[in-house]
């Protein structure tokens, strides 16, 4: 082929077509509506929030964080026994969800034979566990653990076991996935030192996973602080004037004291119960950003 | 006076020696490569592989393998892919009994004991028989902290730096890191990499290093040094080293074993079997079986 037989070939047939007006138009289409759909789901967020601190931030002072619930006067209405008790809840929740949730995750990547059907039949329940809505916890919670056969009464300890039990299934998911990460040939090598499997959990698999598993237990906690509906259930107290003192005391939580003000026929109280919410976000976005922290300074990269 | 004139009489008197030796060298080589393969009576044997099955469930993943290690020696295990060269090594420390479905049958003696035997904690064997892996596999720890992680375990008992000091001595890695022994070992070469894992397995003052393609993923250049290594360590350990590369067994191997695998129900299903075993010149050079002479010369695999 001649160079003149070339230069008339490419011309009458280019050898990479140009893009079309119409194939431009298309992908321009395709961005916008994908911006579209990043700005309503912006939208809706700020929208709410904007909502919420109009109402609440008025409310808030370092009174209304340590003053108790009233009934009757909302401008001396405050959290204090709603913050106490979250935070017993949260404390007694990581005391049960993190032993529980890493062994359980040990158990099924490290030690469990997936041959066996009763390994399979475990993990499909746990799948279908994290699924189910946390009603059905406090449900259990009430009939297993506040009355029934444990009869803990409706303090702390038992509100405190129903939040593990409704995150335990996140706290394992994330943990087997955290561990799962750590690849084998690091426990081959391990082992191949004279490593127990024991030696090689505890000194390779799990200082490889941690930073994982650190990420979603704060995670997890952070879906229990919100939780409402189980605790409405098993029968948080009502306007506590009091912080719980122990495991066998009564308790309030943050969102139960905002579904109680949202409840009131006093708009003042409806005001209290947006202070509450912008409190609890503040909280939630803390727990967060020391999730994110601890993921971007800690996670092994293999 | 004296003093000095003695000591150039010394080295003449060395010099005479090695060439002796090497005019001695060139007979034995070509006895090597001529003796019948069953030659290997005197030295002392390290493993005494007798019978070895392997199965993976139902299926049979290599036959019949009986042979001997010997003390001091680099033994290479060649042939094509899927012949269960890697399976095979693994026995010799008993990584096999990770894969739960993995069942080994015979007898592989070592020290007089059999490492299958059902009183023997195969975490104890794996302290004394080293493995080194084809990817390499530092711990995400510091240089310092790989090497110990076996004395540590073990509970060994004395100086940890004079430990770790030796240990990469020995796996030639001392002058390059000794300066940064805190940082992290993910940030050496891969070839680095590899001799740490090398230098980490010799830390428990094993006897025996199994190496499983350790070169497979290096460059020459780190493929040299680690075959300078090995040429080394095999002073005071004995080597047992799976290749792909023909050329390498053929450089550092003192007796190499080729293996094959079997195709049974229409190639549904791969047994690894042995064909041929003996010194290394005689393997490259005047193998008994055709196999080996097709797969030594590139005809085949």
């Amino acid at each position: 082929m001649t160079g003149a037989q070339i230069a008339d070939r490419a011309a009458r047939q280019a050898v990479i077509p140009k893009a079309t007006g119409a194939d431009r138009a298309f992908a321009g289409f395709f961005r916008l509506l994908m911006y579209g759909a990043i700005g309503v789901s912006l939208l809706a967020l700020l929208t709410l929030l904007y909502d919420v601190a109009r109402d609440g931030v008025p409310s808030l002072s370092w009174d209304f964080l340590t003053s108790f619930p009233s009934r009757i006067i909302p401008e001396s209405s405050g959290i204090q026994s709603a913050l106490y008790g979250t935070l017993f809840l949260m404390v007694v929740c990581a005391t049960i969800v993190v032993p529980l949730g890493i062994a359980t995750a040990i158990y099924l990547e490290e030690y469990a034979d997936r041959t066996k059907w009763w390994n399979r039949l475990v993990e499909v329940n746990i799948q279908n566990l994290a699924a189910v809505p946390s009603v059905v916890y406090g449900i259990l919670g009430l009939a297993f653990i506040v009355r029934g056969p444990l009869s803990l009464g409706r303090t702390v300890l038992a509100g405190g076991i129903t939040l593990a039990l409704l995150v335990l299934p996140v706290v394992i998911i994330v943990a087997r996935e955290a561990i799962r990460a750590v690849p084998p040939s690091i426990r081959e090598g391990s082992l191949a030192l004279g490593a127990t499997q024991w030696q090689t959990i505890w000194k390779q698999v799990l200082p490889g996973s941690i930073a994982g598993i650190a990420t979603g237990v704060i995670l997890a906690l952070s879906r229990a602080i919100g939780e409402t509906a189980p605790l409405l259930v098993i029968g948080a107290a009502v306007n506590p004037r009091f912080n719980p003192d122990g495991l066998g005391s009564a308790f309030t939580a943050l969102p139960i004291q905002i579904f109680t003000w949202t409840q009131d026929p006093n708009r003042e109280f409806v005001d209290l119960a947006a202070a509450t919410i912008v409190v609890m976000m503040v909280l939630l976005l803390l727990m967060n950003s020391v999730a994110i922290f601890l993921r971007n300074r800690y996670e092994q990269k293999w | 006076m004296s003093r000095s004139g003695d000591r150039p009489l010394a080295e003449n008197v060395t010099d005479q020696r090695r060439q002796d030796k090497d005019a001695a060298a060139v007979p034995a080589t070509e006895a090597a490569a001529t003796a019948p393969a069953s030659a290997p009576v005197e030295r002392d044997v390290i493993f005494d592989v007798d019978d070895i099955n392997v199965f993976y469930g139902e299926h049979k993943a290599i036959r019949d393998v009986t042979l001997d290690f010997h003390v001091n020696e680099i033994t290479a295990l060649i042939g094509p892919s899927g012949c269960g060269k890697s399976t095979f090594i693994r026995c010799l420390n008993r990584m096999n009994d990770l894969i739960p479905s993995a069942r080994v049958d015979g007898k592989i003696i070592y020290h007089g004991e059999d490492l299958y035997a059902s009183d023997i904690d195969p975490v104890q064997v794996r302290k004394r028989i080293g493995m080194v892996f084809q990817k390499p596999n530092p711990f995400p720890k510091s240089i310092y902290d790989n090497i110990a992680f076996g004395p540590r375990v073990m509970g060994t008992k004395g100086d940890m730096d004079e430990i770790v000091e030796q240990a990469l001595r020995r796996g030639a890695l001392w002058d390059e890191v000794k300066d940064r022994l805190k940082t992290n070992a993910f940030g050496m070469s891969g070839g680095q990499q590899q001799r740490l894992c090398i230098a980490r397995a010799l830390a428990t003052e094993p006897d025996v290093l199994l190496m499983d393609e350790p070169c497979s993923a290096l460059d020459p250049i780190s493929t040299g040094r680690i075959e300078d290594l090995m040429t080394e360590l095999k002073q005071n350990y004995s080597i047992v080293i799976v290749t792909h590369n023909m050329q390498q067994a053929a450089r550092v191997s003192d007796m190499t074993a080729f293996f094959t695998v079997e195709l049974h129900d229409e190639g549904k299903s791969r047994t690894g079997a042995i064909v041929e075993y003996g010194g290394t010149d005689k393997i490259f050079t005047n193998p008994d079986d055709k196999r080996t002479e097709d797969y030594v010369t590139g005809k085949f695999g």
